[in-house]
């Protein structure tokens, strides 16, 4: 017991910069999912087409390698970012690339009655988008949001490789200095990735629940 | 009569013509790849009339309407609302392809009630009634709101405002969409089956509250139906289409009572049972 109070306060400053990439990543994620999202069903070819090669690109390769290249290739072409801010900019371009695909198929997924009715009422396209389409392609998306968040939770562990002092670098830190905390570090390790992934978890369920309510049946 | 006058005259009744006609389609053609759904088609409507639609499926009712709504481009030929070209737009003398611009303004005068209602399940009732009046016509809530729960009562629907669309029955949701197009007053209002997805128990109701419009507005009505009583009773003029083509047209009476051709007869043979 006592190995386990001395480890955690050393680990929980990870813990916060953990959270702090998680929270940056995500809205960065979200962003990046809609604009990409709405761009891959743009009605001019070359934005979809652009946009494609970067999702296929981010999809097509690892986030670790991605990860590196914004850290220590950009520099190479003059872009510096900080550890944090590097991890930010590759865990968000990399989840909005799959969170594009969400929002994609979540568009698509609304019956074409929807868009016909808004047709028909005069509404511009953007007004049929944003009061008709979003609203109800929202639902749809949740659930596959909160699951890509998880998944992002997950990838954050990699940004230690970029001397970002996360939860799992701290961790590694500690089981460097004595080798006797490895399993402790990495019982502990365990259970906070698990604690901050709970409320993403129960929040998914939920949201699955509820994702065809107010949605316009085909 | 001499000549001038003669020639002056025809000349006015033209000028009459295209000055009356609200709709008019002229020579349009609409293939589907290689299905050539309609032939050529020719058919006028004057403000306020109410023309009823009938003909076996595949005739290509629909195709009509969803072209005049914009939901379907013509292969050729012009369809013009108000005296304007609806597909097209006059740069000088020439007709070139419509944008969203000139589009968004032709259909200020037009509305659509569909078969499947499409109503924004997102919404209250309410809300799917004054959502269009308030961003596209640019009411105030207020203004949109009185309008909106004006014309839900009509169509006795006023106990329903807060609820959502999937808490109503077929022909009530069928009644909220009807509510939903005449809020925006176009000038020609067109209707494709609204009652063959409704249990047949609901069809009345539905019914009811078009007759009711018909008869209270100035509202011009392209009506799709396979009710034939409900098209003798609301109807000016029935139209009836075979294969794409305009088979006989003329008075409810002449068309339901006295078929001339025998495809019509035989159509509407099979009503009488
Ligand atoms: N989007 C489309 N793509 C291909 N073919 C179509 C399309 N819409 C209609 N058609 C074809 O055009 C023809 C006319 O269809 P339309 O829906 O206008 O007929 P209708 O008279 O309304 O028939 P119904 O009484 O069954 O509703 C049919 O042969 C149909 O298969
Ligand atoms: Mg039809």
């Amino acid at each position: 017991m006592d190995t386990y109070k001395e480890i955690i306060p050393l680990i929980l400053p990870g813990l916060t910069i953990t959270l702090k990439v998680l929270v940056a990543s995500v809205a960065l994620a979200i962003s990046v999912a809609f604009v990409a999202g709405l761009a891959r069903l743009s009605r001019f070819a070359l934005v979809r087409k652009i946009t494609a090669v970067y999702v296929e690109l981010f999809r097509g390769t690892s986030l670790l390698v991605q990860l590196f290249w914004i850290f220590f290739a950009l520099p190479a072409f003059g872009i510096q970012f900080s550890p944090f801010l590097a991890s930010v900019v590759a865990l968000g371009l990399n989840y909005g690339a799959y969170g594009s695909e969400v929002v994609r198929s979540a568009i698509l997924a609304i019956p074409n009655g929807q868009t016909e009715a808004s047709i028909a009422l005069n509404m511009t396209r953007w007004q049929r988008m944003r009061l008709v389409i979003l609203p109800q392609a929202l639902r749809i998306m949740l659930p596959g949001f909160g699951n890509n968040a998880i998944e992002l939770l997950k990838g954050t562990s990699l940004v230690s490789l970029i001397t970002l002092t996360d939860l799992t670098y701290k961790g590694l830190i500690i089981q460097n200095n004595n080798l006797s905390y490895t399993f402790p570090v990495f019982v502990v390790l365990l259970l906070f990735y698990f604690i901050i992934a709970l409320p993403l978890i129960f929040g998914v369920r939920k949201l699955e629940k509820n994702a065809s309510r107010g949605v316009a049946k085909a | 009569m001499s000549l001038g006058l003669m020639e002056k005259q025809l000349n006015n009744q033209q000028v009459a013509d295209q000055e009356q006609a609200l709709v008019k389609y002229e020579n349009v053609k609409k293939q589907f790849g290689d299905n050539e759904v309609l032939k050529g088609l020719n058919l006028a409507i004057q403000p306020g009339e109410k023309v009823a639609l009938i003909g076996p499926s595949g005739s290509g009712k629909t195709t009509i309407i969803r072209m005049l709504m914009t939901l379907e481009k013509p292969t050729s030929g012009v369809i013009t609302i108000g005296g304007e070209p609806l597909w097209h737009k006059k740069v000088g003398e020439k007709l070139v392809p419509a944008d969203e611009k000139h589009l968004r303004r032709l259909r200020t005068d037009i509305g659509m009630v569909f078969q499947h209602f499409n109503l924004f399940p997102h919404m209250t009732i309410l809300r799917n009634v004054t959502e269009a009046p308030i961003h596209v016509l640019g009411l105030s809530k207020e203004e949109a709101t009185e309008r909106a729960v004006d014309m839900l009562n009509k169509v006795g629907l006023g106990d329903k405002l807060d609820a959502y669309p999937e808490q109503l029955s077929g022909g009530q949701k069928q009644r909220v969409a009807i509510a939903r197009a005449v809020v925006m007053r176009p000038k020609v209002m067109l209707f494709d089956e609204v009652t063959s997805a409704l249990d047949p128990e609901l069809v009345g109701e539905v019914l009811q509250v078009i007759k009711d419009l018909a008869e209270e507005t100035d509202m011009a009505m392209i009506l799709v139906t396979h009710e034939m009583d409900f098209a003798r009773d609301v109807a000016d003029r029935v139209v009836f289409l075979h294969n794409g083509q305009i088979e006989e047209q003329g008075k409810p009476s002449e068309i339901l009572e006295n078929p001339k051709s025998e495809r019509l007869q035989s159509f509407l043979s099979r009503f009488l049972a």
